[in-house]
């Protein structure tokens, strides 16, 4: 492979990680309250507010059911809106970032739903005020699960960052269809394959060892 | 039901006093005045009246068990006590402050100093001992350094200061439930609620954490309120009583009292399960309803109060000059008081047997032993 290409294949992977990155920190930074929130909110719950919890559920399945290739076409106004512009590769943060959220939230979610309810009562027991029972109880008992989620995340988000090529917005996945497919170079195809194979397998091997760090002072019975 | 059943419920709170000396100190630490609790129907769920005609107060400084089986109303109560839930009607009073009446921060602050135990110790996975020990220190804003002091002072008090750095997946039962006290004396409360704190843990275990709680209770002053469907552990620990059945107060007192004349039937239940009412099987298998010629007429005599029964059986031959043979005998302490029974043999074998039964039976009702004909063996 020609040095040209092989400079290529380190500027998609500099895109994709780019792209992945940001969509991650800020899919969480919006998706964490949120999932804690759609965690809290039932009727009697820490934050009871039964009528919200359900609209947001609506929405957020709304959101996680919508093809995601559709969903970066649909929103280009609002993107343009955020960014400015709606092509390249920040563009390609916006939609990433709006498909991630939601399904950050369902996974923070379930995983602040597995913590031991009595946990809620006890600290409430000593009056412990909502917002410090989920930092300081709901947070830190879900850390593994958290953890996990988020590399669930991060790993979908590297597939579904392939797709952004349809906006320009590069990365791996562009890489390959442009030059692997459009332009017959299997070789081509194979190396971004691999690429992104070893980044996965990266994402998730950190993810695994930091919840199995995390998890082993917690449950070694 | 009985007289005192009817007597406690629905009454004014003064009525209550009166046959309950446990309530009467005018200096109660918590205080239930005419409490009902009702949780609304609720998704095709039918409503429950879960606590009806509650009027008992708990005096400062004792430990008080409130008993009664599973569906009773027990967690409703503690959860009234700690501010948890509110009253459908009526006053929980708590250190002279009405916490049914607080809402949001002030009811955050009031339960600073109502500290809870749990049956499954509550305790959280990601913190060690100590850690767990300090969180509700840290809901309450102490500083770091006068946590470091307060934790290390209560872990020494429950007698785990080698398990400082522990996980809670590293600690036993008994362990756990050791930071679990620990964690709730830490804002120095002036009511310690044991929600069935022992119920997870082995006989020896449960026996320890009895004794730590009582300690607790005897150095720090602390009013223990202890919930439970165990009578193993009122008997224990507890100087006072309140029976729970179907969301009514069905008897209070003190333990001693309750327990050697219980007057309601689940009160009585509770006793049997402590005592043993039941006859031994081989016993039980050889009784007939018809006098065996040469056999013995088989009697329970209740025993109910100090010294009481002591020296029955003795007195007995000696009055009648009979053979009394002792079949079966269960004696426990409650409160300082014996309570059990006794089931002798009086020997029919002597012409005019029936008679010494009879008389038997007479001498001892005459003496205040509750005493009944179970049949007789061979």
């Amino acid at each position: 492979m020609s040095p040209e290409l092989i400079n290529l294949i380190i500027q998609a992977t500099g895109e994709s990680l780019y792209m992945v990155g940001i969509a991650a920190l800020l899919g969480t930074a919006f998706g964490l309250p949120l999932g804690v929130f759609l965690a809290t909110s039932r009727k009697d719950e820490l934050f009871s507010a039964p009528a919200v919890n359900r609209v947001l559920g609506i929405v957020v399945n709304a959101t996680r059911s919508t093809p995601f290739i559709i969903l970066v076409v649909a929103i280009i106004p609002f993107t343009r809106l955020i960014a400015g512009t709606s092509i390249g590769s920040t563009a390609a943060i916006v939609p990433l970032v709006i498909a991630s959220t939601p399904f950050i939230a369902r996974l923070v979610e379930a995983a602040i739903r597995e913590v031991d309810g009595g946990l809620i009562e006890t600290a409430s027991s000593f009056g412990a005020s909502p917002i410090q029972i989920v930092l300081k109880v709901l947070i830190p008992e879900a850390l593994p699960g958290l953890v996990l989620a988020l590399t669930l995340a991060v790993v979908s988000l590297l597939g579904y960052s392939a797709m952004v090529g349809a906006v320009g917005g590069g990365g791996l996945g562009d890489l390959g269809i442009r030059y692997g497919y459009q332009r017959f170079m299997p070789e081509m195809m194979l190396a971004v394959v691999v690429v992104l194979i070893a980044l996965v397998q990266l994402v998730q091997s950190a993810g695994d060892y930091l919840a199995r760090r995390l998890n082993r002072r917690l449950r070694h019975r | 039901m009985n007289a005192h059943q009817s007597l406690a419920i629905g009454q004014p709170l003064e009525t209550l006093e009166a046959i309950s000396p446990a309530a009467v100190e005018a200096d109660a630490m918590v205080r239930f005045a005419g409490i009902s609790k009702t949780y609304p129907a609720y998704r095709g769920k039918p409503g429950v009246n879960a606590l009806q005609d509650i009027d008992f107060a708990i005096p400062r400084g004792s430990i008080t068990g409130v008993i009664g089986r599973s569906g009773a109303g027990k967690s409703s109560l503690v959860r009234l006590i700690n501010g948890l839930e509110k009253p459908t009607t009526g006053h929980v009073i708590v250190d002279n402050r009405e916490i049914s009446a607080l809402a949001g921060r002030e009811l955050r602050l009031a339960q600073r100093s109502i500290g809870m135990i749990f049956q499954h110790f509550n305790l959280l996975s990601s913190r060690t001992a100590a850690d767990n020990i300090a969180l509700p220190l840290e809901i309450a804003g102490w500083t770091k350094a006068d946590i470091k002091t307060r934790v290390a002072e209560l872990l020494a008090l429950v007698g785990i200061a080698d398990k400082h750095d522990r996980y809670p997946s590293e600690l036993s039962g008994g362990q756990k439930q050791r930071v679990g006290i620990a964690r709730a004396l830490a804002t120095r409360p002036s009511v310690l609620l044991s929600d069935e704190a022992t119920s997870a843990l082995d006989p020896q275990t449960t026996r320890a954490i009895l004794d730590l709680l009582a300690n607790i209770n005897r150095e720090l002053g602390v009013t223990i309120v202890l919930i439970t469907h165990e009578m193993s552990v009122v008997r224990q620990l507890a100087k006072d009583v309140v029976v729970l059945d179907a969301g009514h107060v069905v008897e209070s007192g003190h333990v001693a009292d309750i327990f050697t004349h219980p007057r309601h039937p689940i009160t009585q239940s509770f006793l049997a399960e402590a005592i043993g009412d039941s006859l031994p099987v081989s016993l039980q298998s050889r009784i007939v309803a018809e006098p065996p010629v040469g056999g013995q007429a088989v009697i329970r005599v209740q025993v109910r109060g100090a010294g009481a029964g002591d020296t029955l059986v003795a007195r007995l031959a000696r009055e009648f000059g009979l053979d009394v043979a002792l079949l079966s005998a269960r004696i426990d302490e409650i409160g300082g008081q014996h309570v059990g029974s006794l089931v002798l043999g009086i020997p029919l074998g002597i012409p005019g047997g029936e008679g010494a039964v009879t008389r038997t039976l007479a001498w001892l009702s005459q003496y205040q032993f509750s005493a009944e004909r179970l049949g007789y063996v061979a």
